[in-house]
């Protein structure tokens, strides 16, 4: 600590004096009934935690029945419909009851009024019953299990979903059309909140960029959810009443329902990574002493991706028959939407240049985001490509590829923010070592699950079988020995992290000596959030005095 | 009719031209990850909390200028990928003269093929070495996807509307079809193979299937048994439009439009007879949707196709 005009944050000092006046959230009140008709943001935040968690071990059970199932060439594990079901049971559950609402509703309601030094989010009756309407919809996505599942896949094609499939289309598609209202529900809150409770002080672009990427989420979920409820409600329109929509037997066009589905589920797909773009940042930023490099242009670029994102779901239909020129004019723009994607990939490397980096595991949770996100990335430019795509689309190339993203992108930030945070949320510190286990086990066995689906793509095995021929199979027990190491490390958190609730270390204000506003207040915060107005003169990002990294 | 292979073969014009842009995206990437991968590496090291390593001042330039840079240096080669890649569309879609047309019909679960000289299989295709083939695809129920990896080529088979693909094999042997697009409970089990064969071993081939009677003359049989010749040849009362000479050629509809008679819309024609209504003519003809399969339209409109010009579309097979 050599730099002397430089005001480093270093509230270690503050730790014995943590009594305060105010009970901190968790022990505010206690009984269940309190938690169920909460209004505080953190406790939502909590009760979306074990919501995302429950729906992701559901996913997480599907996942194995899948990997198991593919071991052999032969369908010999699960009956052909019940394979069928399983694999509509990962899709659906992952993207709707654990992708979409995990970093905005679960970190993002947590920290975002902290972040901007306030007391609550600027609809808490909202964000409560925001969380409702998730669990709402995901009882529905359970009871259409229960009951017998569905079998569409979580794109539901028509006309396969609307005529022809004999299970709980209907009720899967209500459950996801009230989860939507769910997630239109705390994008605008998020909106709202952003534009109207930073405190004075903070300008647009003195926001952490955890904010900015939530920002931008709730755009693309506000904008892009209607949609998949309009499309939804046509579906089941058409499914219950025969009205020929999509069905060529009633006159209807099947083509139409892909227009409309990748019109919301293409901008979807980055509402599962621009919040973890955001985590990581602030992970990194943290982690390596270091200024983010490139600030606004961080900003600018998750804007781009919102915005951009709009426009370019006819890459999903390069086979579908529509003409080359629409093909080639989705291409050349889902190229264009690559560029901000790889600045912020950039930018994160700069920002490790000339820092003071130490290893917590949560920041091996964000080294390991940034490169499983940057192959994600890349081979998504290879299905852009039309002449590629027309060999790899709807084969394990494509499955190998989104996993890169929304499983090494998006559950890998997760995991580093809920590690990050974990002393802000608890007040506990987690075991550091079993952590860093956990993590670089998820890596490893993320790599030997998904890599080798980039090589059966590549020679042609095509998703959702069952069963395949044997020319497939290695490649098939290596992905299915790394989902075995994947689900042993997914675990593994829950076991730590639980005991680390009970016997971990006090974590104090600010364990990580990190820059924004949230750890200003105790650990974990009183229900109000801050007992003194939070100090906004800092810069978030103030690891270091500008353009001089410093010599620890 | 020989082994499948473990190795992907490349079995048509495509397909080396398709593992051309795949191997250079292969390099591009593999080269992006690495500098990321390697600069991550050697910061983490170098820049470990404690190390040595210098941290003196950074120049104004290190901020600004360099991410205006890697900026337009990403940009530049994503566009310089994608014109590389939309250039194969281009070079691989003049349309040649000459095709065979062999139609494919997806059903749940297998696929039906049907050659001009009326020669049928199930999940197998037969097709000439060095030839091109337009298969003509249709679906009976929900969406497939006709997929050859060998040829790198796949096409949705969309019900409602009548899809191409063009295919030109290189190479003979036994490839894989699959179906790409799920279908329901036996999708996996949706594949068949493609046999490439010698010109002279595919002429064989054709000469030793069982007569089905030619596509246009089932499709004869078919135009007289289900009532269309009642109105659209000879004497009728009923005024309807000849179809002799209509194939391949402009049609002038009643509401000022003009298009062009081919498979779709023959096929439109008997599906939704009121949405392009010829000219001087009343909607009065009734939809034949429901009442014809796949096969049957199929044959029905080569049939139609062969009252057609001469010089529009020859068929490949000998009629």
């Amino acid at each position: 600590m050599s730099d002397i005009p430089f005001r480093d944050v270093d509230l270690e000092e503050d730790e014995a004096g943590e009594s305060t006046a105010e009970a901190n959230y968790l022990e505010e009140r206690f009984s269940l009934w309190s938690w169920l008709t909460t209004t505080d943001h953190k406790r939502i935040g909590i009760l979306y935690l074990i919501s995302t968690t429950f729906f992701f071990f559901i996913g997480g059970a599907a996942a194995v029945l899948i990997r198991l199932e593919l071991f052999t060439p032969a369908g010999d594990l699960l009956t052909d419909d019940g394979y069928n079901k399983v694999f509509t049971l990962h899709g659906v559950v992952m993207v709707w009851f654990f992708l979409v609402p995990v970093i905005p509703s679960v970190l993002g309601n947590f920290l975002i009024p902290l972040m901007l030094g306030a007391k609550d989010l600027a609809f808490p009756k909202l964000n409560l019953a925001s969380w409702y309407l998730n669990i709402i919809g995901g009882g529905f996505a359970v009871w259409a299990m229960l009951a017998g599942g569905v079998d569409t896949g979580w794109t539901f094609y028509t006309p396969y979903s609307t005529a022809f499939a004999n299970s709980h289309v209907s009720l899967t598609a209500i459950g996801v059309f009230i989860s939507g209202f769910s997630t239109i529900a705390t994008g605008v809150n998020m909106i709202v909140t952003v534009h109207t409770m930073r405190p004075a002080g903070m300008g647009w672009f003195r926001m952490p960029l955890f904010v900015w990427a939530i920002y931008a989420t709730s755009l693309i979920m506000l904008l892009s959810t209607p949609v998949l409820a309009i499309v939804l409600t046509l579906l089941v329109t058409e499914r219950l009443l025969g009205l020929g929509i999509f069905n060529p037997e009633y006159g209807g066009d099947p083509i139409l329902f892909q227009h409309l589905f990748w019109f919301y589920s293409h901008p979807a797909v980055y509402i599962m990574i621009l919040p973890g773009m955001g985590v990581v940042t602030e992970v990194i930023t943290c982690f390596a002493r270091r200024r983010v490099f490139g600030y606004k242009a961080m900003v600018y670029a998750l804007l781009a991706i919102a915005v951009i994102g709009f426009f370019v779901w006819g890459h999903h239909m390069f086979t579908s028959g529509q003409s080359m020129y629409a093909s080639l004019t989705f291409s050349f723009l889902s190229f264009i939407v690559a560029v901000p994607s790889a600045i912020k990939v950039f930018n994160w490397t700069a920002t490790l240049y000339r820092g003071q980096i130490t290893f917590e595991a949560s920041m091996l949770y964000a080294m390991g985001f940034v490169g499983l996100f940057t192959m994600g990335g890349l081979t998504g430019l290879f299905l852009a490509s039309v002449p590629v795509d027309l060999h790899m689309h709807d084969t394990y190339f494509v499955v190998a590829h989104f996993h890169y993203i929304m499983v090494g992108g998006m559950v890998s930030a997760f995991f580093a923010g809920l590690h990050f945070w974990w002393p802000k949320i608890t007040g506990r510190m987690y075991p550091e070592t079993a952590a860093r286990i956990a993590a670089m086990l998820m890596f490893f066995g993320f790599n030997l699950t998904f890599f080798p689906q980039f090589i059966l793509g590549n020679i042609g095995m095509p998703r959702r079988y069952h069963a395949y021929p044997d020319e497939f199979q290695v490649w098939h027990v290596l992905s299915s020995a790394g989902a075995v190491i994947l689900a042993a490390a997914y675990l593994m958190p829950l076991f730590y992290l639980g005991w680390s609730l009970i016997w971990g270390r006090k974590a104090g204000r600010n364990p990580w000596r990190a820059h924004g506003l949230e750890w200003q207040t105790t650990s974990p915060p009183p229900k109000h959030n801050f007992l003194t107005n939070p100090d906004v003169s800092g810069d978030v990002y103030a690891y270091h005095p500008r353009r001089n990294p410093r010599d620890e | 009719m020989g082994e499948i292979e473990i190795i992907l073969p490349q079995a048509s014009v495509e397909a080396g031209s398709t593992d051309g842009k795949l191997l250079g995206l292969i390099i591009i990437s593999s080269l992006i990850t690495l500098l990321v991968a390697g600069l991550v590496g050697i910061f983490a090291i170098r820049y470990r909390k404690g190390s040595k390593a210098s941290r003196g001042r950074l120049p104004a330039w290190f901020d600004s200028d360099l991410e205006l840079g890697w900026t337009l240096a990403t940009g530049g080669l994503f566009v310089a990928i994608f014109a590389w890649a939309a250039s194969q569309d281009f070079a691989l879609a003049v349309p040649p003269q000459r095709a065979t047309e062999i139609h494919a019909v997806g059903k749940q679960w297998m696929w039906k093929i049907e050659h001009p000289g009326g020669q049928r299989e199930i999940n197998e295709l037969h097709v000439p070495v060095g030839e091109t083939v337009d298969l003509v695809l249709n679906s009976q129920d929900v969406i497939h996807s006709f997929y050859i990896p060998a040829f790198r080529l796949k096409q949705d088979v969309v019900p409602g509307h009548t899809t191409r693909m063009r295919i030109r094999p290189t190479r003979t042997g036994t490839y894989r079809l699959f179906c790409a697009e799920y279908c329901g409970s036996e999708h996996s089990a949706m594949i068949g193979r493609v046999v490439v064969l010698s010109k002279e071993a595919y002429a064989d081939w054709l000469s030793i299937q069982p007569e089905g009677g030619d596509l246009s003359s089932e499709g004869r049989q078919l135009f007289v048994s289900r009532g269309c010749a009642g109105c659209h040849e000879g004497s009728s009362k009923v005024r309807a439009p000849r179809l002799e000479g209509v194939f391949g050629g402009p049609v002038p509809l009643a509401d000022g439009r003009t298009v062009m008679a081919d498979d779709a819309y023959i096929r439109d024609s008997i599906l939704q007879p009121k949405k392009d209504v010829v000219a001087g003519f009343e909607p009065i003809m009734p939809s034949f949707s429901g009442a014809l399969d796949e096969g049957e339209l199929v044959a029905l409109t080569a049939y139609i196709r062969s009252l057609g010009r001469r010089d529009a579309t020859a068929t490949g097979g000998t009629p």
